[in-house]
């Protein structure tokens, strides 16, 4: 298959990797909107999912809110805020990527306190603790493997999102695949698919590997589990 | 400052609707069958593959795990990687989204299959059922919500990928979205093609919705 050679030979390229706007420089841009985006999605969902699994609120509201954002486009909620006066460019993408990272974040932070057993909040409280006491040094370790879950989740669909950002003349790996579309050059099409998706599925892995180290208790490794979870509507997986 | 933001630049405009209706009706058209097809031909592939996964853990082990592999390839890399053979088509589009749609069917039409409680399968089998009458008759019907469940989820996350197709001009409504923001930001054009979507996706759910209740009377009459 010539394009698939083609793509090798771009990979192998030192020039393709160093230059301006290379693949280094690409994918340095592609992490940094990542991590903030999901840096953001976390400071917002944990605590607040925490507090409505805590009380039991909620659970309507954060379950429409995922199945709600599943129906809307990733590109259409980049190109919208990329036409407001924020105007395109990274900001723009960001706060759509730290939007659609906030469901899987918040609804399984919700989960996650709600499934904690009644009886360990109950033996908490009559330990002495309270409130705030149950909530981090009760609740918390027992729900980190879902919490996590939400994470790697929001991680890895942000990651294939930020792709997205090069459809609206944002940055990131997905330059590649844009550029290369518009040239007709096959190859450097196949070689941006090829680091994309490298790229999503490195994240996942070591967001396995995150949840894995900081999971308390007995550990399992649930590589691939993370991108569902099983609710009464069935399987539920997020948009790639 | 953009020259976008000199002229008016409505978020909404009736006129862009009217004017246009016959390209955002080709465009809307392209997006529904794109959608039907990717569910259908999904569905057409899941069902045997879930068949067979139920039969053999470790089958079913090695289904799963091809198919969260396959969900975590972006979208746009997905495409990508189908366009060097099938080029700027829509069928470029119609193979990623079938292999998505694939993925989350074959999951739910799996769960189902195996919710179908043991005994139950065993006394069809001593009533004489064969494996055909089996499925039919007594499989389909309990694990019919958790399919509906997929084939809902499935359709609602196809309506919204369709709209990565516009790298190889073949997006539904998400012609629109690109369309508009390169003429300029033209935002009544972005907004038309978002709401298109999310209202097709509001539609197709509810429509599917309705067939599963006509398709389950009996769970109305047990909720009753």
């Amino acid at each position: 298959m010539n394009e698939l050679q083609a793509a090798f030979r771009y990979l192998n390229d030192p020039y393709n990797w160093t230059r301006t706007n290379g693949i280094f420089d690409l994918a340095a841009q592609h992490l940094r909107i990542s991590v903030v985006a999901v840096a953001v999605a976390m400071v917002i969902g944990i605590p607040l999912g925490a507090l409505l699994g805590h009380t039991g609120r909620g659970g309507g509201f954060t379950v429409a809110l995922s199945n709600v954002s599943r129906a809307i486009p990733t590109l259409a909620l980049l190109t919208v805020f990329a036409v407001t006066p924020i105007g395109f460019g990274p900001t723009a993408t960001t706060i759509a990527l730290a939007l659609f990272a906030l469901p899987p974040v918040l609804t399984n932070t919700y989960i996650g306190f709600r499934g904690v057993d009644r009886d360990v909040v109950e033996a908490s409280r009559a330990m002495g603790m309270d409130e705030r006491q149950v909530l981090v040094r009760a609740e918390l370790p027992l729900a980190t493997p879902l919490v996590m879950t939400g994470v790697r989740t929001a991680a890895v669909q942000v990651v294939a999102t930020a792709t997205l950002a090069a459809l609206v003349a944002g940055g990131g790996l997905g330059r590649i695949i844009t550029l290369g579309f518009r040239q007709q050059d096959y190859g450097a099409v196949l070689a941006g698919a090829i680091l994309v998706a490298v790229l999503a599925v490195a994240t996942e892995l070591l967001l396995a590997g995150v949840s894995w180290l900081v999971t308390p208790g007995p550990k399992r490794l649930r590589v691939g589990r993370a991108r569902t979870r099983t609710t009464d509507a069935g399987v539920v997986p997020v948009t790639p | 400052m953009l020259a976008a933001d000199a002229a008016p630049n409505p978020w909404f405009d009736p006129s862009y609707v009217t004017a246009n209706w016959d390209t955002i009706l080709s465009y809307l058209g392209e997006h529904v069958r794109l959608t039907i097809a990717a569910v259908v031909l999904g569905a057409l592939i899941a069902l045997p593959l879930a068949l067979l996964a139920r039969r053999n853990r470790w089958l079913a082990g090695g289904v799963l795990g091809v198919s969260t592999l396959v969900y975590t390839i972006p979208s746009l890399a997905m495409f990508a990687f189908v366009a060097p053979v099938t080029g700027l088509t829509a069928t470029t589009v119609l193979i990623g989204l079938v292999l998505y749609s694939l993925v989350i069917l074959v999951r739910n039409f799996l769960a189902g299959l195996q919710s179908v409680p043991a005994d139950v399968q065993e006394a069809a089998r001593g009533m004489g059922y064969g494996p055909a009458r089996l499925f039919w008759q007594v499989e389909l019907p309990l694990a019919l919500p958790s399919f509906m469940a997929g084939i809902r989820v499935a359709t609602v996350s196809t309506v919204a990928l369709v709209t990565v197709g516009v790298i190889v001009g073949h997006g539904g409504l998400g012609q629109l979205i690109t369309g508009g923001f390169n003429a300029n930001f033209y935002r009544a054009e972005i907004v038309t093609g978002a709401a298109g979507c999310v209202l097709l996706a509001l539609v197709a759910d509810l429509l599917l919705a309705g067939a599963e209740r006509v398709l389950t009377p009996w769970a109305q009459r047990a909720r009753a």
